[in-house]
């Protein structure tokens, strides 16, 4: 199939009529740079959403307790309803492997100070699970483990920011930090995808809040995450499993919406994925329109070049060219002509998408690329397309008569 | 080496058509040169179209060099115009991207030769037309009869047995229609047979044998007395 002198012939003719070969390239160009950068819109609106959610586990089961706010089995409404550590227990326990990572949240607020540095901080005292439902990322020394929560350990993990805004230039950890007049030593600074706010965190071993602030066991809320083996909807049934154990348990009626409240986050991220779908085959369509309008446009520019080229294709018939390598040369010439072209709207297409990505941070858009399988595909479906524009024009040439083409006139 | 048998060609016009070949005999033999002359219309262009296998007759026979030359493929046409035949036209027909070396080298590039072989070849045949010098300019770099002699080594490359031109000093003035018919009677000293197709009296009258048509018959076939082109020149 290789045949040198073939490509010799076909990279001569596309090299001696740049003209033209310009010319019926510029549409496939034109097509794949718009498809380019459509898709690497489409993806940047993806990755946006992408980072919205990675945050946290996309698999979170939030648990909040709230008022009753309808009256059952001889209970007022209007009774709060507060987690303790056993509820905490018990939807570990109850679940068991349905559960991937669970944790419970306590809220506080801390006025933090070290040296002459200080500022107000949200503090959350959790479980070490907290760390992968979060996605908190340890910079430097080590998270909540076990033994703070058995031994009530006065230890703290705090935010990169809170190291930067208390320790200025200094490494925080091993350090002690003051929390409203309670010295807890730094074991860890972590850093989070979720942004600023996220990094101006304290996390303190749960059984160390709730000895300290109060010397209860009282939680706000418990975070878990449900095993990612489970589908959209086994995940939404779980979720509504758990809603109605946390109902029965607390007495509460089946249709108070107010007194447990389960946040599922497997809602969202089913949404998310659809908008993605949706979004994929919509850019799917648009993109393949115009690839198939370059198509055409590179087809009909080839029929015109082989009408040009009748008379010499009428010569190499006449001089023993058989019709198959007539066919071959008029289609290789396109899928060069087509895979060329492509690939400089490609390169343009990447090329704008570098320029212009980081200015369309405002409208949504985040790291609007192309991904190496694209470029992969694209350059199967260059080939395809040219095939395809070269085809008919090369039927043509290779039905050309030589005694036609040679008339002299 | 060449031989025609009762040949009729018609072409459709609208619904009739249009008898142009009615029944021509011929026969050739190696190192004759024929001039095949007629008006416009006489026919003379079909025949010399079916004789380089470029057309078809619809009846009749025709025998190159012993093989019958019938309901051929264009695959074998195009193996068989390869091998057999060099065409000469009036208005050159050269690829007007591709240099002279390279013009004289397509015909061997269909026969599969390799590409060195086929540029020395071609280099040899472009000597032997004296263009050595002009071997890598562009058809649109040379003149008429420069262009006609690249066309004519073009034709020589594969070694033809029969070499076929259709006007080949058509397009050319008095003076070097003279220089390109004494390099074709050179040729033609050399053994080729030559069958040439022409309008003009004196440049039939240089070939050894002419042909006359009239209305798609031959009219007359008589073997004449060379006028040599060199003296001419």
């Amino acid at each position: 199939m290789f045949d040198l002198d073939l490509w010799r012939e076909i990279f001569q003719s596309i090299n001696m009529n740049r003209t033209r070969s310009l010319l019926s390239g510029f549409t496939v160009t034109f097509a794949i740079l718009l498809f380019a950068i459509l898709f690497g819109i489409s993806n940047g609106l993806q990755n946006t959403f992408a980072e919205a959610f990675k945050d946290d586990a996309t698999n979170s089961i939030f648990i909040n307790s709230g008022r009753t706010t309808k009256a059952h089995k001889g209970l007022q409404a209007g009774r709060a309803i507060k987690f303790r550590n056993k509820d905490f227990d018990y939807v570990k326990e109850e679940f068991g492997n349905k559960v991937e990572f669970i944790t419970a949240r306590l809220y506080r607020n801390a006025q933090a100070s070290y040296r002459n540095e200080q500022n107000n901080y949200n503090l959350r005292a959790v479980h070490p699970d907290h760390q992968f439902l979060e996605k908190t990322m340890i910079k430097e020394g080590r998270y909540i483990n076990q033994n703070d929560l058995k031994n009530r350990t006065k230890v703290v993990v705090i935010g990169r920011l809170v190291e930067e805004d208390l320790f200025l230039k200094t490494t925080a950890l091993g350090k002690y930090i003051n929390l409203s007049g309670i010295q807890y030593k730094v074991v860890g600074v972590f850093t989070d995808d979720g942004g600023d706010n996220e990094e101006r965190l304290i996390y303190m071993p749960i059984s160390t809040a709730q000895h300290i602030y109060g010397n209860n066991d009282y939680i706000n809320q418990i975070n878990l995450t449900y095993n990612p083996e489970m589908n959209y909807d086994q995940a939404l049934a779980f979720g509504n499993q758990i809603k109605k154990k946390m109902k029965e348990r607390f007495s509460v009626a089946k249709n108070d919406q107010r007194a447990i409240r389960v946040r599922n986050m497997a809602e969202a991220s089913k949404n998310v994925q659809q908008f993605s779908f949706i979004l994929g085959i919509i850019i799917f369509i648009i993109g393949s329109g115009t690839l198939i309008a370059g198509i055409v446009g590179i087809s009909n520019i080839m029929i015109f070049i082989v009408k040009e080229r009748t008379k010499e294709i009428g010569i190499r018939k006449a001089l023993g060219a058989s019709p198959r390598s007539i066919v071959s040369i008029i289609l290789i010439e396109c899928i060069i002509i087509t895979a060329i072209a492509g690939y400089i709207g490609l390169l343009i297409g990447m090329g704008v998408l570098e320029w212009i990505g980081p200015s369309l941070k405002t409208y949504f858009i985040k790291d609007p690329s192309v991904s190496t399988s694209l470029v992969v595909g694209a350059t199967i479906t260059l080939i395809i397309a040219g095939a395809f524009a070269g085809y008919f024009p090369a039927k043509r040439a290779s039905r050309i008569k030589p005694i036609v083409a040679l008339r002299n006139d | 080496m060449l031989k025609i048998n009762q040949l009729h060609k018609s072409y459709p016009i609208g619904d009739s058509s249009l008898h142009v070949l009615k029944g021509i005999d011929l026969q050739v033999e190696e190192g004759e040169m024929v001039a095949i002359m007629g008006s416009s219309g006489s026919g003379k262009s079909t025949l010399l179209n079916i004789i380089g296998m470029l057309d078809e007759a619809d009846s009749g026979d025709y025998i190159l060099d012993g093989l019958p030359i019938k309901d051929l493929t264009e695959k074998k046409a195009a193996v068989y115009r390869n091998k057999f035949l060099g065409f000469i036209f009036q208005s050159f027909n050269l690829i007007n991207y591709k240099n002279a070396l390279e013009n004289v080298a397509l015909p061997l590039y269909y026969q599969g030769m390799k590409r060195k072989e086929r540029q020395e070849r071609a280099m040899f045949h472009l000597e032997k037309v004296g263009l050595a010098d002009w071997a890598n300019h562009l058809p649109k770099e040379l003149s008429g009869g420069q262009n006609q002699r690249v066309a004519i080594a073009r034709a020589l490359a594969a070694n033809p047995k029969l070499l076929l031109a259709d006007e080949p000093t058509g397009a050319l003035d008095t003076k070097t229609s003279y220089e390109i018919m004494a390099f074709i009677q050179k040729l033609n000293d050399e053994g080729k047979t030559i069958l040439m197709v022409t309008h003009e009296e004196d440049i039939a009258n240089m070939c050894k044998r002419i042909v006359r048509l009239r209305d798609g018959i031959i009219m007359e076939d008589k073997k004449i007395e060379q006028v040599r082109a060199e003296q001419y020149v």
